[in-house]
C-alpha cells in the first residue's frame, strides 16, 4: 500500500524535468498566411469544473486582457428557473467549493434558483451500532447539495458576464492535440494545437484538460494514470420522504454491499445516492417503484448484518467512552423513511478510482476528474476539483503579474505539488474506507466500529476529519 | 567571428571610446542559441525574472497613479540594454511595456526576434536592434521612460560613460533600474570560484571579478550624473532550489532603482552662484581704502 502511495505521487521530486517535456509528434510549421487563432488559455471539457475553471479566470483581474476558449461537446446549458422536479445528479458542495463559485459570481445565481443546506452528516455501520456525527461547532452549513444543472446554469451565466474574455465553444469537441517541442527551434510553433471535430483550429499558450476522468487531454499527453474500476455501481434516484421534516441532515450508512446515502433536497425531497454491486444495482433499476422504495427503507432501518459479537463488543467500547468521556457518544438521530421515488430518476453508472501520476507537463494542466477519480462515499468528488481551480487560478493569476509565459513548468508544478499533497492523501483513505466498509467479517467491522466510535468521541479527530471535507 | 568583423568595420568609432568589451561579446556569442532553454546555461538568469520583474513592476506602479487591470506596465517605454536573447524584454512586453531591446551581439538580437515572433502581442510591443546604447544616443534623446540594465554593468569597458548615456536617452524623472554583483571577497569566492568553477551556475569565464562595481561606487557614479539613488536591495541566489530571494546584504549580487533628476531641479543648480565667490570680494574689501 505505502507502494501504491508512492506512484499515486509521481516522480513529481525528483524527477529531471527532461522528463516532463516529451518530444510529441513534430509541431506543425509555422504558417504567417493561416495561422489559427492563439489563445492564452484553452480549457477543454465544458463540465461544472471546466466552466468553473474558465468563469474564475475570466474574473481574475490579471487576466483582464487574456483571450481564454472553453471547448465543450454539449450544448449551452442554462435555466431561468428550475423545473418542479429535480434532477438525479447532485453535488455535496462544501463551504470552500462555496466560495470559489462566490468569487467568480456564480453562487448568487445558485442560491436564487435552488440549493439545500445540510447541518450535519451522520454516518453509520449496518453491522454494528457504531455511528459518527460530523457537525461544525458554530452551527453553520456543513455543506449544501445542489443540482449539477444549477451549478452549470449559475457558471453559464457568469460566462457570459466575461464574454469579451471567455469564448465557449458549444457542441465542439478537440478531436486531436499536438504538442510543441520543448526548446523550439526555428519553423515551428511554440504552442499547443488543438483540432476541433468541425476542422477547425486553435493555438494556446497554456491546455487546461477539464475533460473527465477518460481525459483525451491526458492520454494525449501520455501522462500515466492508476485506475481501479471498483466492482460497483452507483444507483441514483430523486425520492419524496414519508412526511415533511426539518431535512437539514445527510445520512449515509454502511451495508456490506457499499455505502448507501440520503442527500437532502428540500423538506419533502432527497437524492439517494446507493453503491453496490453492479448486479444488485441493475436489480434496484429493474424492480417496481414499490420495492425500490421497501429496499432503500429498509436499508436504513434493518439490522439484519448485526452480529451479537460485535454488538457485546460495541456496547462495551461505549459504556468505556461513557465513563472517560460523558458527552462522548453521540444522540442517534433517526433518518426519515421514504414514501415514493420519481418515475423515470432512476439511474445507475459505473464507480472506478484514478490518479494521474502527473497533473501537468510543459503547456499542460489537468484539473478535476482528469486528474484524479474518487469515490462518491465521501462526498468529494466535485469539491476536489474546485479545489484544484483555487490552487491553479492562484498561480496562474500570480504569474500573469509577473509577466510569465503561462505555460511555463516552473509555477505549474507549484500547482500539482500542492495539490498532490492534498489529493493523494484524501483519495487513498476514501479508497482504504471503500475496502474496510465492504466486509461482513467480524475482526474489520470490530476495527471499524471502534474506529468511527472513537473517532465520534474525541473532539480534535472530529474537527480535523469535518475540516478535511470541507476543503 | 564574421558578425563581429561586420560590426567593427560599421562602427565610426574605435572600441576604445565605446562602452561595449568586445571580449565580452565573443563571450555570448556562443551562446547565444541557448538562451531560452530554461534549464540551460541560463537558468539563473530565467528563475531571476521571478525577483526583478516584480521589482521594477512594483516601484513603477508605486510611482504612477493609473493602473490598466492586465496591462500595469501599459504606456510605459522602456529601454532593454544589453537584452540578450529577450529573458527580461518579453515578460515586461506581456505587462503592457512598449520595450526596445539593444543588444551589441548580432546573434543574440536574432534569438530575441525569433523568439518573439510568434506571439502576436509580442512581436508588436517589443522591437529589438543590434546595437550599443552609444549608437542610439542621438537618436534617442530624451526618449525612455525607464531603462533597464540587468547583468549588464559588470561587463561595460566604460562604466561612467555608460551612465552618461542612459542620463541622455532617458526623459526628467525617468527611472534606471540596474541588477549587478558587488565587488568584494564574498562575492569573488561565490560569484566566480563557486559559481563559475566549482557548480557550473554560470558558464566559465563569464564574469572577471575587476568588472565587479560596488553599490557605493554605482551610486557615487550615478549622482555625478543627475541621477537620485530610491532603492538597494540585496539579492541572494540558491543553487538548490535555483530561486533568487531578496536579502539585506549586498554583498553578492544587488538590484538599485535611480531616478533621473527633473527638468527644474537642474535649471535650479545652475542659477546658485558659487560660495567661493563671495569670500573673495569681502577679503579684498577689508584691505581697500
Amino acid at each position: 500500500s505505502s507502494a501504491a502511495m508512492a506512484a499515486l505521487r509521481g516522480r513529481a521530486l525528483l524527477a529531471p524535468l527532461g522528463a516532463r517535456l516529451r518530444p510529441g509528434p513534430r509541431a506543425p510549421l509555422r504558417s504567417a498566411a493561416s495561422a489559427p487563432p492563439l489563445y492564452d488559455v484553452v480549457v477543454s471539457g465544458g463540465g461544472m469544473v471546466g466552466s468553473a475553471m474558465a468563469a474564475v479566470l475570466g474574473h481574475d483581474i490579471h487576466f483582464h486582457d487574456k483571450k481564454i476558449a472553453l471547448l465543450e461537446a454539449g450544448p449551452r446549458k442554462e435555466y431561468d428557473h428550475m423545473p418542479d422536479s429535480y434532477s438525479n445528479r447532485v453535488s455535496s458542495i462544501s463551504p470552500g467549493s462555496a466560495t470559489l463559485l462566490s468569487s467568480c459570481g456564480a453562487w448568487d445565481h445558485v442560491c436564487s434558483l435552488r440549493l439545500k443546506p445540510f447541518r450535519r452528516m451522520q454516518v453509520w455501520d449496518a453491522c454494528s451500532e457504531a455511528m459518527i456525527v460530523f457537525e461544525k461547532d458554530d452551527l453553520d452549513d456543513m455543506g449544501y447539495i445542489v443540482e449539477n444543472d444549477v451549478i452549470m446554469s449559475a457558471l453559464t451565466k457568469q460566462l457570459d458576464a466575461v464574454a469579451d474574455r471567455v469564448e465557449v465553444f458549444y457542441r465542439s469537441r478537440a478531436v486531436g492535440y499536438t504538442w510543441p517541442l520543448p526548446s523550439h527551434s526555428c519553423d515551428t510553433s511554440p504552442w499547443v494545437q488543438v483540432e476541433l471535430a468541425d476542422g477547425h483550429r486553435l493555438q494556446t499558450k497554456l491546455l487546461i484538460g477539464a475533460d473527465g476522468h477518460n481525459s483525451v487531454v491526458r492520454k494525449e499527453a501520455e501522462i500515466k494514470n492508476i485506475e481501479h474500476q471498483y466492482d460497483q455501481s452507483a444507483v441514483v434516484a430523486t425520492l419524496h420522504l414519508s412526511e415533511a421534516t426539518d431535512n437539514n441532515v445527510a445520512w449515509q450508512r454502511f451495508l456490506p454491499t457499499g455505502p448507501i446515502a440520503l442527500l437532502p433536497l428540500s423538506d419533502t425531497a432527497s437524492s439517494l445516492v446507493w453503491s453496490t454491486s453492479h448486479d444488485h444495482a441493475s436489480e434496484l433499476l429493474a424492480m417496481d417503484e414499490e420495492s425500490f422504495v421497501d429496499s432503500i427503507n429498509s436499508a436504513f432501518w434493518s439490522n439484519v448484518n448485526h452480529s451479537d459479537f460485535v454488538d457485546t463488543a460495541a456496547a462495551m467500547f461505549r459504556s468505556a467512552i461513557s465513563l472517560l468521556k460523558p458527552s462522548g457518544t453521540a444522540i442517534r438521530q433517526l433518518p426519515p423513511s421514504v414514501a415514493k421515488v420519481d418515475p423515470e430518476s432512476r439511474a445507475m453508472f459505473p464507480l472506478g478510482m484514478g490518479h494521474a501520476t502527473e497533473y501537468v507537463q510543459h503547456r499542460v494542466a489537468l484539473i478535476g476528474d482528469a486528474a484524479h477519480r474518487v469515490h462518491p462515499l465521501a462526498g468529494q468528488g466535485v469539491n476536489l476539483g474546485f479545489g484544484d481551480i483555487a490552487c491553479l487560478a492562484h498561480h496562474l493569476s500570480a504569474a500573469a503579474f509577473n509577466g510569465s509565459d503561462l505555460g511555463s513548468l516552473k509555477h505549474l508544478l507549484k500547482f500539482e505539488t500542492e495539490r498532490q499533497r492534498h489529493n493523494v492523501s484524501l483519495i487513498a483513505a476514501t479508497d482504504v474506507l471503500k475496502r474496510l466498509y465492504s466486509t461482513t467479517l467480524a475482526p474489520l467491522v470490530l476495527l471499524r466500529t471502534w474506529g468511527l466510535q472513537a473517532t465520534n468521541a474525541l473532539p480534535p479527530v472530529k474537527v480535523r476529519i469535518s475540516l478535511q471535507q470541507g476543503l | 567571428q564574421l558578425s563581429l568583423f561586420r560590426f567593427t568595420v560599421k562602427r565610426p568609432f574605435s572600441t576604445s571610446h565605446s562602452s561595449v568589451d568586445s571580449k565580452e561579446m565573443k563571450k555570448f556569442q556562443l551562446l547565444a542559441h541557448k538562451w531560452w532553454d530554461e534549464e540551460g546555461e541560463y537558468a539563473a538568469l530565467h528563475s531571476m525574472n521571478d525577483i526583478r520583474v516584480p521589482f521594477i513592476r512594483d516601484s513603477l506602479l508605486s510611482m504612477s497613479s493609473n493602473y490598466h487591470p492586465g496591462n500595469p506596465l501599459s504606456g510605459i517605454k522602456i529601454l532593454d540594454v544589453g537584452c540578450g536573447g529577450g529573458l527580461l524584454s518579453e515578460p515586461l512586453g506581456r505587462l503592457g511595456a512598449s520595450v526596445t531591446g539593444i543588444d551589441p551581439v548580432e546573434d543574440n538580437i536574432r534569438t530575441a526576434d525569433q523568439h518573439k515572433s510568434f506571439d502576436p502581442v509580442l512581436a508588436k510591443r517589443i522591437q529589438y536592434k543590434t546595437s550599443s546604447l552609444e549608437e542610439i544616443v542621438e537618436e534617442s534623446m530624451e526618449t525612455f521612460d525607464v531603462i533597464v540594465a540587468s547583468e549588464v554593468v559588470e561587463h561595460v569597458a566604460d562604466l561612467e560613460m555608460f551612465i552618461e548615456c542612459c542620463s541622455q536617452v532617458l526623459k526628467p524623472e525617468g527611472s534606471l533600474f540596474i541588477t549587478t554583483i558587488n565587488k568584494t571577497q564574498l562575492s569573488y569566492v561565490l560569484g566566480i570560484v563557486v559559481a563559475e568553477k566549482i557548480m557550473g551556475i554560470v558558464p566559465e569565464g563569464t564574469h572577471e571579478w575587476e568588472k565587479f562595481v560596488s553599490p557605493e561606487e554605482l551610486e557615487r557614479l550615478l549622482e555625478l550624473n543627475g541621477f537620485s539613488v530610491r532603492t538597494v536591495n540585496g539579492m541572494l541566489y540558491n543553487p538548490f532550489s535555483g530561486s533568487w530571494g531578496w536579502m539585506e546584504s549586498t554583498s553578492l549580487n544587488y538590484a538599485l532603482h535611480a531616478v533621473k533628476a527633473g527638468a527644474r531641479a537642474r535649471s535650479h543648480a545652475t542659477d546658485a552662484p558659487p560660495e567661493t565667490d563671495l569670500q573673495q570680494r569681502s577679503a579684498t574689501a577689508g584691505t581697500a581704502g
